[in-house]
């Protein structure tokens, strides 16, 4: 568990502002509303077009952090990237900010719902991750 | 032969290539549209032009610090993968030459094959995949032995891209059909490179301007 009341935030990252934007809805949905974690999508580029916005990861990662940790999950390429280089530089990430290695949907809902339990970063990373097992057949 | 490069030189480089970057901007997305999604010239295009303002409006005058910062630029206002992976390239190369005031050209290809780890590392990929890598590992290798070598290299690299299939980025979903194209990145990494050595020729034929006239003075004087 983490230390007191502090939850872990979450930030979801894609190309579409529309996508990122619906799958964190979909999280703080399906992890109960009141008392969920923080989450916040950054989707798209500042402009409003497809495409990644390091500024707006960096400011959808300050606004969740509560001093326990930023999950960050990403969809592909220029997003993978952006935030990898973001992490590299240091000091444009929230201390304590990760990225996870998941699948973008289910990783989300694992990530809000354990975070949301008040679980801790490795814990949500953990979750998040073992959702690449989850079998539809 | 340019055997120490300043501040000046680095930000002559990085105007340059903003220049080169709006001239061929049309061509890059052309590119793009071919084997990616159409937005390379626009992307890069925006990520120069945050670079010039930021150089502007700094006094940095270590080499490093403005490949840095021009790093730092790119990263944040591109908005496609070329942004972290050109970003990490100045950065890191920028981070490897420190805060020294004058680096030579050998200094420079060190730190730039720093970078170009980086960017290997950063994307997964290698020469061989149709990508930046296949004109900037040519360039830094050749960069010890001219900036002339290490931009024809470069050329050289990209055009090397068009029977390559891709193997990394959106262009490897194409599969074959990837072949026959010229990659867009290893494209606009020639582009820097020969902005390099163009800053490079400007600066030779400054100097000797400068030594002509300065030659012409003395003679005057004695």
């Amino acid at each position: 568990m983490s230390d007191g009341a502090k939850q872990v935030g979450v930030v979801l990252v894609s190309h579409s502002a529309a996508v990122a934007a619906s799958v964190a809805e979909l999280a703080a949905g399906l992890a109960g509303g009141a008392g969920a974690a923080p989450v916040a999508p950054a989707g798209g580029t500042e402009d409003g077009d497809l495409g990644t916005s390091a500024e707006l990861i960096a400011r959808a990662a300050r606004s969740v952090d509560r001093g326990a940790g930023v999950a960050v999950l990403v969809d592909l390429g220029s997003a993978v990237l952006t935030v990898k280089a973001l992490l590299a530089e240091g000091d444009e990430l929230p201390d304590g900010a990760r990225l996870v290695d998941a699948p973008f949907v289910e990783g989300a809902v694992a990530a809000v719902v354990t975070a949301s339990a008040g679980a801790d970063l490795d814990a949500v990373e953990t979750a998040a991750r073992e959702a690449y097992g989850y079998r539809k057949e | 032969m340019l055997d120490v490069l300043d501040g000046d030189f680095f930000r002559r480089w990085l105007s340059t290539a903003a220049t080169a970057v709006d001239r061929e901007a049309d061509r890059l997305t052309d590119l793009d549209s071919a084997i990616g999604d159409a937005d390379h010239g626009a992307n890069l295009r925006r990520g120069f032009t945050a670079v010039t303002e930021a150089l502007a409006g700094s006094d940095a005058t270590a080499p490093g610090a403005l490949l840095a910062l021009a790093g730092r630029q790119l990263i944040s206002k591109v908005g496609g993968a070329s942004g972290p992976l050109y970003g990490t390239l100045l950065r890191t190369a920028g981070k490897a030459l420190g805060d020294a005031g004058e680096v030579s050209r050998e200094e420079l290809a060190q730190a730039l094959r720093a970078g170009v780890d980086a960017v290997a590392k950063l994307g997964g990929g290698a020469p061989g995949d149709k990508t930046m890598l296949d004109a900037l590992v040519p360039a830094v290798e050749a960069l010890p032995a001219s900036f002339d070598a290490a931009r024809d290299a470069a050329g050289k690299g990209a055009e090397a891209t068009i029977p390559l299939q891709a193997r990394k980025g959106r262009a490897s979903y194409l599969g074959e059909r990837s072949i026959g194209h010229q990659d867009p990145g290893a494209t606009s990494s020639a582009l820097l490179i020969a902005a390099l050595a163009e800053s490079a020729e400007n600066e030779k034929n400054a100097e000797k301007a400068k030594n002509a006239k300065n030659a012409k003075n003395a003679g005057g004087a004695a």
